[in-house]
């Protein structure tokens, strides 16, 4: 994604604010914003200007601010001190109805939409008109063809894959006719050829005038579709910088104040017998809107790092919760713990045996959000002599508290502080932690870095390597492409609950993983492959970037 | 300018005790309204209330001994509560553990024997934890609703005991009024100074409070619950199991609302009739929620309702008013403890110009 034709997006954009008229006013402009929360200071003097028509990048670490600052931009909350002007002139945006009203619209990370109603019901609900739902069908029809955003306005949203959710909260945005346009992280639910579509989309909507402001941690994404960007760190600017020119590297530096870490990795040695293996396994999901697993197998051996790429909704949430024994399934083979069977056992059965996992929901799931991390380090390793005769011995879940927070670096206030109280990104270093402490055989972890900054990323990832090196089975299911390509040594695609043969890293590439994420790949493997076309619809073939306009 | 409330990053500490206290304070004010309302005077009233019972070492003593079965039975349901296991059969399952303690009672007549107190005990928290084995077996098994099976199973207990005083069990020198014999010596606790009514099983009770604290705070099932109550999907997770939780949460409860029964009738009653229980099994999940589910709250909890029953009593003697009004004030206490428990992880805002 990185070698599209950026000239094309700033030509447009540079058409587009020379239409707008001789005197560049910015569309948008923060002077001296500045919000405290208790503790905290989320934003400190940020000073920010958007041109119309103008793609601009608020590039930041997870707690740098960006979010704090958007809800500002939006009204769903006021700043402490500055000013905001829009168009040149000074407003006030005291509630997200305001911010609209203005012209603002916003793209959430977490899409905020009901599965069980078709996608025009959904828009409906949205805009502050009268409720005419054959009129809306007919203007999101039109809307999405101008926009290359194919969609039925008649589906069950339910029915929608990730992608095509997001398409339904954009088009949402459009038919508002925005004059600024905020996005959330949009692309960490996409393929890599739905990103290309998503930006193609964006450049349009930028070059017609509006002005877009984009939020993101991914630095090669900024730099393939940004004209500008604001960098945050620690609720200041760092910086800004052309991202055209300046590499990802220095953009990294702003970001962080320090150079991009490298993750370091010898090769693997995998031994022969498979520790963590999966045979046949088919599941029905619990959930009306899951995914069923069909006919998934696959073997995880000492030494190595295996991941499971594909888009967020195909099955990977079931998966976790069956590999971690959170669910169990009757037929005792369908897993098996270094040649045992597993797949009846519960959680604390299989964790007895030597597995360890890391789920995707950290907060009520990984921890108990208002128990103190040392209360929390018993969850898992009380079986590390933190109970004898039935009593806790709470000097020794502190003592491997405080050792996990000092070993992975957690920023937190000691042992004593809730789990709640953390970032989310210290919050996983002390689950990731607090698993990988426990020198675990298998380890199985979900999204591991999930909303993480650079440096914390860098320090899971090397801590996964590092582990697996020490002959664990290590599987990471993710949804970052570019994560399992720095750290796995076989990459497997699960696509609507079914999973492909596994590749070699060195043997395949983003393209070739990324068409098996939209279910496009022919594959060989095994008879288990799924074939192009099969269970698709036009949405879909349009998200993988094939018969595009 | 609006209120509006937030989220706290921790729960306030602070909050944590004062909600109790802000509770007790609102209820008082209100009960003041209430008895303008009724042409009293408020601070007579409220010294009729909650000081004169505490005047004289009589009611102190009375105190205590309405204090101890809540706390105990308080306790239990806490226990289970931590772990999001509601049972609100602790009335039922106090019958049950009276019922039981009386049969060897009955049995031994006025002899009597040595062991026969600790024999009692032991039938009651047996007989307390097989009622609310009920439930926990149909949770576990049928996923029954384990708020609705205590309920009802109330009721039940009630109404055989009910049929043992008219029935088998009626004294038969009792001029047929509905009670059983009167308990021989050795089937009674001793008082604790003589003339007094409390009496020496307010040492178990102080000794479930010591063991309540260890288990909750130390023990590894108490850990476990409390995980469990606090987040389903992590204790999931660790492998702890629900139904674990279930049968601990219920059975613990049986077994110390099974106790008080026991304890009740073979101290201040000495016999069964159909109305051994003024409430103690509801007003105890109201002394489990101010005492915040720990066995020191509880244990203030439990002196708070004791004194709101004798508050109640001494206000329908001196001042004529109705009985329900001790009823009045547990039901306000705890609508204002829950209303105050809000400000523990929320906080007001006014959100307006700067």
């Amino acid at each position: 994604m990185g070698k599209d034709p950026r000239g094309q997006g700033a030509f447009l954009a540079a058409a587009a604010a020379g239409c707008a008229g001789g005197a560049m006013t910015p569309r948008l402009e923060l002077r001296g914003i500045s919000k405290t929360f208790p503790g905290v200071v989320a934003n400190d003097d940020v000073s920010l200007r958007v041109m119309p028509g103008e793609i601009h990048a608020v590039l930041g670490e997870n707690g740098a601010g960006k979010s704090t600052l958007m809800k500002i931009i939006y009204g769903a909350m006021a700043a402490d001190r500055g000013e905001i002007f829009w168009d040149g002139e000074p407003v006030r945006i005291p509630s997200p109805a305001a911010a609209r009203q203005l012209g603002v619209g916003m793209v959430y990370q977490h899409f905020s939409l009901f599965e069980s109603v078709s996608v025009a019901e959904n828009i409906a609900v949205a805009v502050d008109e009268p409720f005419d739902l054959p009129a809306l069908s007919a203007r999101v029809r039109e809307l999405s063809q101008r926009y290359g955003l194919p969609l039925d306005p008649g589906r069950l949203l339910g029915h929608l894959s990730v992608g095509e959710r997001q398409r339904v909260e954009i088009v949402r945005c459009l038919l508002q006719h925005p004059r600024l346009l905020i996005l959330d992280e949009p692309t960490s639910v996409l393929t890599p050829q739905a990103v290309k579509r998503l930006f193609e989309t964006l450049r349009v909507v930028a070059a017609e005038g509006c002005s877009l402001l984009y939020i993101s941690h991914k630095l090669e994404e900024i730099r393939a579709l940004c004209d500008n960007a604001t960098v945050l760190r620690r609720g200041a600017v760092a910086g800004g910088a052309d991202p055209k020119v300046a590499s990802s590297a220095e953009l990294a530096a702003l970001m962080t104040g320090a150079a991009l870490p490298e993750t370091r990795r010898e090769p693997a040695r995998p031994e022969p017998a498979p520790r963590l293996e999966v045979r046949s396994l088919n599941v029905t999901s619990e959930d009306p809107f899951g995914v069923p697993l069909r006919d998934v197998s696959f073997a995880v051996h000492p030494g190595e790092i295996v991941g499971i790429a594909g888009v967020s909704g195909n099955g990977q949430t079931e998966l976790a919760a069956l590999l971690s024994g959170e669910r169990t399934v009757p037929d005792k083979d369908a897993i098996r713990l270094d040649g045992e069977p597993a797949a009846h056992l519960d959680a604390g059965a299989r964790r007895d045996r030597g597995l360890a996992f890391v789920p995707e929901d950290r907060l009520g799931r990984g921890v108990v959000p208002l128990m103190s991390l040392r209360e929390n380090a018993i969850l898992t390793a009380h079986r590390l002599g933190m109970v004898r005769r039935g009593m806790l011995r709470r000097f020794k879940a502190n003592a491997y508290a405080r050792e996990v927070i000092e070993r992975f670096n957690v920023r937190c206030t000691g042992a004593a502080a809730t789990a709640r109280s953390l970032s989310g990104g210290n919050l996983q270093k002390y689950i990731v932690g607090r698993e990988i402490a426990l020198s675990p055989r298998v380890l199985v972890v979900s999204q591991p870095t999930w909303g993480l900054d650079v440096a914390a990323a860098a320090a899971i990832r090397q801590a996964l390597i590092d582990l697996s090196r020490r002959s664990a089975a290590v599987l990471v299911i993710s949804e970052e492409l570019d994560e399992l390509f720095e750290i796995c040594d076989r990459i497997l695609v699960i696509y609507e609950g079914r999973l492909s043969a596994s590749r070699e890293r060195g043997e395949t590439n983003v393209e070739e993983i990324g068409l098996l994420m939209a279910g496009m790949g022919a594959d060989p493997g095994a008879g288990m492959g799924w074939v192009a076309g099969q269970a698709m619809n036009a949405g879909e073939a349009a998200n993988a970037g094939v018969g595009s306009t | 300018m609006r209120l509006h409330f937030e989220p706290r990053p921790t729960p306030s500490f602070a909050m944590q005790v004062l909600a109790p206290v802000a509770a007790l304070g609102l209820t008082v004010a209100v009960g003041c309204v209430l008895f303008a309302l009724l042409d009293l005077d408020p601070i007579e009233t409220l010294r009729i209330f909650f000081v004169r019972p505490l005047s004289s070492a009589n009611g102190v003593s009375e105190w205590l001994l309405k204090a101890s079965p809540l706390i105990l039975i308080g306790l239990g349901l806490a226990v289970g509560f931590r772990a999001n296991v509601w049972n609100i059969g602790a009335e039922g399952m106090f019958v049950i553990g009276a019922i039981c303690a009386c049969g060897p009672a009955l049995a031994f007549g006025e002899g009597g024997h040595v062991w026969l107190l600790p024999l009692m005990a032991l039938a009651g928290a047996a007989g307390g934890v097989a009622w609310a084995a009920v439930p926990a077996f149909l949770r576990v098994r049928f996923n029954a609703n384990e708020i609705l099976v205590t309920l009802m199973l109330n009721y039940v207990a009630i109404l055989l005991l009910g049929w043992l005083v008219r029935g088998p069990w009626r004294d038969p020198y009792g001029f047929n009024y509905p009670q059983t014999a009167i308990f021989g010596p050795s089937a009674l606790f001793d008082p604790l100074v003589g003339g007094y009514r409390v009496n020496t099983s307010i040492f178990i009770t102080l000794a479930v409070v010591a063991a309540a604290w260890v288990f909750i705070q130390w023990s590894f099932a108490g850990y476990r619950m409390t995980v469990g109550g606090a987040a389903p999907a992590a204790a999931r997770f660790a492998g702890f199991r629900e139904s674990r939780a279930i049968w601990l949460g219920l059975l613990i409860g049986g077994g110390c609302a099974g106790l008080a029964g026991m304890m009740e009738a073979a101290g201040p009653l000495g016999q069964l009739s159909p109305t051994i229980s003024p409430g103690y099994g509801f007003a105890a999940i109201i002394v489990a929620f101010i005492g915040r589910l720990h066995p020191f709250g509880i244990v203030l909890g439990g002196l708070l309702l004791s004194l709101l029953y004798m508050g109640g009593e001494s206000a329908q003697i001196m001042l004529k008013l109705p009985a329900a009004l001790t009823r009045t004030f547990q039901g306000m206490l705890l609508f204002f403890l829950l209303a105050a428990d809000f400000m523990i992880y929320y906080r007001p805002r006014l959100a307006g110009r700067r």
